[in-house]
């Protein structure tokens, strides 16, 4: 990307010009979440103003608009994955509520004592407590697949896991914190050869690479809006259709029930059994729209520029006596999580923000995985295709300065 | 020293930086000359889990006043900490429960001591407090 796109993205994120500490914002923290373009905030206000009605039941204008658009958002979800049918995206709150929903419905349809889930040591807690609550309900077993010392889940061990009783494996396309890009399409591949159903936690990935579930052959795939630019408290669950068909509703309500009476109430059909309560219509449409940006910057590009920054962070940090990267594997996305000799990353974390640097420290919702590295917590800097290497360059005078006070 | 002198003193300390730095180059070396728990003490009785950095305090009681001891494994934390014991320790139960804690909000660092920091240190100073609680009750059976 040359300089003068990356000045004309960076405009069309306000909040990139704010000071903190009267200096100015230097944002790191993209993998918690992405700051937002103003076509977004635009739709979202746009929405309220001129599309405001409860969807799917009006017979008046605004309702049939409000549906369109809502129905709409469903269809760009769709062709962002690289999906082929509408019906097979659900809009969620978020990754967590689509793991959420996965693993109860589809533990109520599939699963009994005695079974097994596999997870990877590298997931975010999102994609090990619902599997847990499973298994405490059903009485289930959680198997984990290791890593090795780069951060790379081991596939032969993987394979070794796989059994009568496994029933689904879970795992994250991209690490949150070691930015390992999983090989998910071998998962996948190794799994349905034994006819186990793979779900791709996919809130890191989408953001930063292409995605496209068909390839893959990921039987559910769930993505965050607001890691993606678009607005928080709206995401998406990708379901093959034979899937979604075949596990029960997760919650009950409005708009997912075909017919209620007092004795027996029947379903919707796909996607609409999956959604009960009014959906967030209004949300539905600015991620669209976060979508369309995204598309029209183009992701392959976005990869690209994000790699290279990536490459560069990674080089210059090496500078610094002490510096351990955490987490090197050959294929890796965005995120760079550190430590420096000894000093605790909340030291780090706490005096780079005093230079108006925004990093995370801590376990990133990983504790398994923290302590299978026998380390407190690293600090994190994770990118997107609007910081620049200015930017890192500003962050590196910060992190040697800060290092030095600590040392 | 009655506690709130302690902690005017700390205010004068501190406020005579302007500059974040120096005021946070201060919490350090006062993190540094803490003496370290003994390792004894760091049971898990006496950890104080943050999400972000963790917290060891003990308290004992001699003639009738509260010794506390405390380490953290993050160096602001332990400055922090270092400052609370300063403040705390040596002083009745009462002395402690009657206390109006400022002098980290007239310091500057009010922002280590917000629950969504989660390092730990709110909890110590919970924990300070419920030690005093504890050693008033015991003294007055």
């Amino acid at each position: 990307m040359t300089k003068e796109k990356i000045e004309q993205i960076r405009s069309e994120f306000p909040i990139l010009t704010e000071q903190v500490y009267k200096k100015p914002l230097i944002y790191f923290d993209n993998a918690a979440t992405t700051q937002k373009p103003k076509c977004v905030v635009e739709q979202i206000n746009s929405a309220y103003y001129h599309l405001n009605a409860n969807i799917h039941r009006g017979v008046h204008y605004l309702s049939q608009k409000a549906t369109e658009a809502h129905e709409a958002a469903r269809q760009t979800v769709a062709e962002f994955l690289g999906a082929t049918k509408r019906e097979e995206v659900i809009f969620t709150r978020g990754t967590t509520e689509a793991i959420n929903l996965v693993a109860f419905s589809f533990g109520e349809a599939f699963c009994k004592t005695g079974d097994e889930i596999v997870i990877s040591v590298l997931e975010h807690h999102s994609n090990i407590v619902p599997w847990q609550m499973l298994c405490e309900r059903k009485g289930l077993k959680l198997r984990v697949i290791p890593m090795n010392e780069k951060g790379e889940l081991e596939l032969d061990e993987y394979a070794k896991l796989l059994n009568d009783k496994t029933k689904i494996v879970s795992v994250a396309h991209v690490s949150n914190v070691l930015g390992t890009v999983n090989p998910v399409k071998e998962i996948i591949r190794i799994a349905h050869e034994k006819n186990i159903p793979v779900l791709v936690d996919g809130a890191q990935a989408v953001p930063h690479i292409p995605v496209d579930v068909i390839d893959l052959d990921a039987d559910f795939y769930v993505f965050s809006g607001h890691k993606i630019y678009g607005p928080t408290g709206i995401g998406a669950l990708y379901g093959k259709e034979k899937w979604l068909n075949a596990i029960p509703p997760y919650q009950g309500g409005g708009e997912m029930i075909a017919t209620v009476s007092f004795e027996k109430t029947t379903y919707n059909e796909l996607p609409f059994k999956f959604e009960a309560g009014t959906p967030d219509y209004i949300g539905s449409t600015a991620l669209a729209t976060a979508l369309n940006y995204v598309k029209s910057i183009g992701i392959e590009e976005i990869a690209a520029y994000e790699k290279e920054l990536t490459e560069y962070a990674t080089k210059r940090m090496l500078e610094i006596e002490g510096m351990r990267i955490i987490g090197t594997a050959d294929e890796k996305s965005a995120v760079i999580s550190f430590l420096v000799g000894k000093i605790h990353p909340y030291d780090i974390g706490m005096l780079l923000d005093k230079l108006g640097i925004a990093v995370r420290t801590g376990h990133h919702c990983a504790q398994p995985l923290i302590d299978s590295l026998s380390i407190p917590g690293t600090v994190r800097a994770s990118f997107a295709f609007y910081n620049t290497k200015e930017e890192i360059d500003s962050f590196m005078e910060a992190l040697k300065r800060v290092v030095m006070m600590l040392s | 020293m009655t506690i709130n002198e302690i902690q005017n003193e700390i205010v004068e300390e501190f406020n005579q930086f302007d500059d974040w730095m120096d005021k946070y180059s201060l919490l350090i070396d006062l993190g540094n000359s803490l003496e370290g728990l003994d390792e004894k003490y760091k049971t898990p009785q006496n950890i104080i889990e943050g999400c972000q950095s963790r917290v060891w305090l003990n308290a004992e009681v001699k003639d009738g006043k509260i010794i506390y001891e405390g380490e953290s494994d993050a160096i602001l934390v332990k400055g922090l900490v270092a400052l609370l014991i300063r403040v705390f320790s040596g002083h009745t139960p009462d002395e402690i429960l009657n206390t109006d804690l400022y002098f980290i909000d007239k310091i500057g660092l009010k922002e280590h001591l917000s629950p969504t920091r989660s390092n730990g240190l709110l909890a110590m100073v919970k924990q300070m407090r419920i030690y005093a609680i504890a050693f008033k009750a015991k003294g007055e059976n």
